[in-house]
């Protein structure tokens, strides 16, 4: 088909094929899909239940769902499982919100203010990569083997990583908003308040997710040592009893613990940020 | 209330920025300021309202600002600037809130901006929903809120696309005419410089000094009748704009 013909005088002829551009576009593009994640857990757990009901998974290796399940229902109607939650959510809640407020305060003071900069800044990024369970044993000598050792690991476990993201945060902010703010004329505390707060409000959000995972995580270690009562007490008298049924169902009752907690952010940033798309 | 700047020099480090710039800002005129990019003019219009210190020279207000201005010299930025947590009317806001009005005067006048702005309509949107020019409008009713004796216009419509640039300016030219503000206008486009302008100075390439003032007479609602004139004022302006900003063209930004 390949003449010398200009193709201007013949765009329209009828023996040149012609075909519909093909569609290369698409892809890259994240669709909400709700049925997915629970369809994905439902899955799972029934593959994993099939294989113990047929002996293909040993009940040596994984216990059943449905066994861990029992576990949980045993632990629910002896009474003992609201005594291990509020002992665990008691120490998060206090540890969480005590580090997690000290760390936006600390933060903030290190956004704003150059002379907390330059003394706080280093000596936060030498103390955050320390793993905090490591100062337990230093913990339980300064605050008691009780609570108090228990809620400062999580205390400390937040702390740093909320202090971090929230100077990130307030680093952030469009300085022209700064620069507006100071040409009207505005107060410190209003520029503060109004501006730079908001401004760092995602980063810090986002922050708190992260600080909420490590809350769990040293709430759990924390508790392998020397605590009675408290979810991770309870997995860690389970593992040592080789009860690998109730082994799974504290470790699913963190994860729910988790999981309501990323809810619960999740609608605080509906909240805070409904100026966002 | 007029500005005069006086002998004000600016350098950022060993960089020099501007030389000597000597001028003045009368009540009720727009005074533009054009030059090739990176000639300092950004830099000016923020030692003019105090947003930064002139190394050497000074910025004098000359007379008292008019009575119920709440903030006399008041800036108007490219980017806008609204924060985006904050619907139209909380922006506007924003400005009322430190000065100790009630809560009935504050919204009193933001009543009042918005419907000289034509903006009434929109005042719970967020910034996020309105295009580039609506933003801008929103800027403005935020300056006119605090009734600046000098409004400070940064590059005001050069974010906007031509049509929308076409559209503010005649709104610009509208507010002129029924308030009379005071501007320095800094921008580079010299199609602008020669609408708005009662006097545009030209600065020269970095370090910035002024090359030229030019005055136009004709009054601003008379301006599209003299189309003639204005494009010889504009031909004017970028024959004496030219070199100097094809030297700057060629600069090393760092040398």
């Amino acid at each position: 088909m390949a003449d010398t013909r200009p193709i201007s005088s013949q765009s329209q002829s009828a023996e040149e094929p012609a075909k519909t551009v093909p569609f290369r576009g698409g892809g890259f593009v994240v669709k909400p899909l709700g049925v997915i994640a629970p369809l994905v857990f439902v899955v799972i757990i029934a593959l994993w239940e099939l294989g113990s009901q047929t002996g293909f998974i040993s009940g040596l290796v994984l216990p059943s769902p449905s066994e861990s399940f029992e576990a949980f229902r045993q632990l629910f109607d002896s009474g003992l499982l609201f005594v291990h939650l509020s002992a665990s959510l008691q120490r998060i809640v206090i540890g969480w919100t005590v580090g997690s407020t000290l760390g936006i305060i600390v933060g903030l003071m290190i956004g704003l203010s150059s002379v907390a900069r330059a003394g706080l800044a280093p000596l936060v990024s030498a103390i955050f990569p320390i793993p905090k369970i490591a100062l337990l044993p230093l913990f339980i000598i300064w605050f008691g083997i009780g609570e108090g050792s228990k809620v400062a690991t999580i205390l400390f476990g937040t702390f740093f990583p909320t202090v971090i993201t929230t100077y990130g945060g307030v680093d952030n902010v469009d300085r022209n908003l700064i620069r507006m703010g100071q040409s009207f004329g505005l107060s410190w505390m209003s520029i503060v308040r109004k501006i730079i707060l908001p401004g760092a409000l995602p980063a810090i959000l986002s922050g708190c997710r992260i600080s909420g995972s490590i809350a769990i995580i040293l709430l759990v270690a924390a508790e392998m040592i020397g605590a009675e009562f408290g979810i991770g007490a309870y997995i860690l008298m389970a593992g040592s009893l080789f009860a690998t049924d109730q082994l799974i169902a504290g470790v699913a009752i963190l994860s729910v613990m988790g999981l309501c907690f990323a809810w619960v952010i999740g609608r605080a940033e509906k909240y805070f940020l409904n100026w966002r798309t | 209330m007029d500005l005069h700047l006086q002998k004000l020099s600016h350098d950022y480090g060993k960089l020099a920025v501007l030389r000597d710039i000597e001028l003045e800002v009368r009540s009720r005129e727009i005074v533009c300021i054009v030059g090739p990019s990176g000639c300092g003019k950004s830099t000016l219009l923020r030692l003019v309202g105090g947003l930064e210190q002139p190394t050497r020279g000074q910025v004098m207000q000359i007379g008292e600002p008019p009575a119920g201005c709440l903030n006399p010299l008041t800036y108007i930025f490219q980017d806008f600037a609204l924060l985006p947590w904050r619907s139209v009317k909380g922006n506007i806001s924003l400005v009322l809130e430190d000065r100790g009005l009630g809560r009935g005067e504050a919204e009193e006048i933001i009543t009042d901006v918005l419907r000289r702005t034509k903006l009434s309509d929109f005042a719970d949107a967020w910034p996020r929903q309105l295009s580039g020019g609506m933003k801008q409008r929103v800027a403005v009713a935020r300056a006119l809120a605090v009734k600046p004796a000098v409004m400070l216009m940064d590059e005001p419509l050069s974010a906007l696309d031509s049509q929308t640039r076409e559209l503010l300016m005649d709104d610009l030219v509208e507010l002129w005419l029924t308030e009379g503000f005071t501007a320095v206008y800094v921008t580079h486009n010299l199609a602008e410089a020669v609408r708005l302008g009662h006097k545009i100075v030209v600065l020269s390439r970095r370090p910035g000094r002024v090359r030229e003032m030019v005055s136009i007479d004709i009054p601003l609602d008379q301006r599209k009748n003299h189309v003639k004139e204005l494009d010889d004022k504009q031909k004017l302006l970028w024959s004496m704009l030219r070199d100097e900003a094809m030297a700057a063209d060629q600069e090393l930004l760092d040398g």
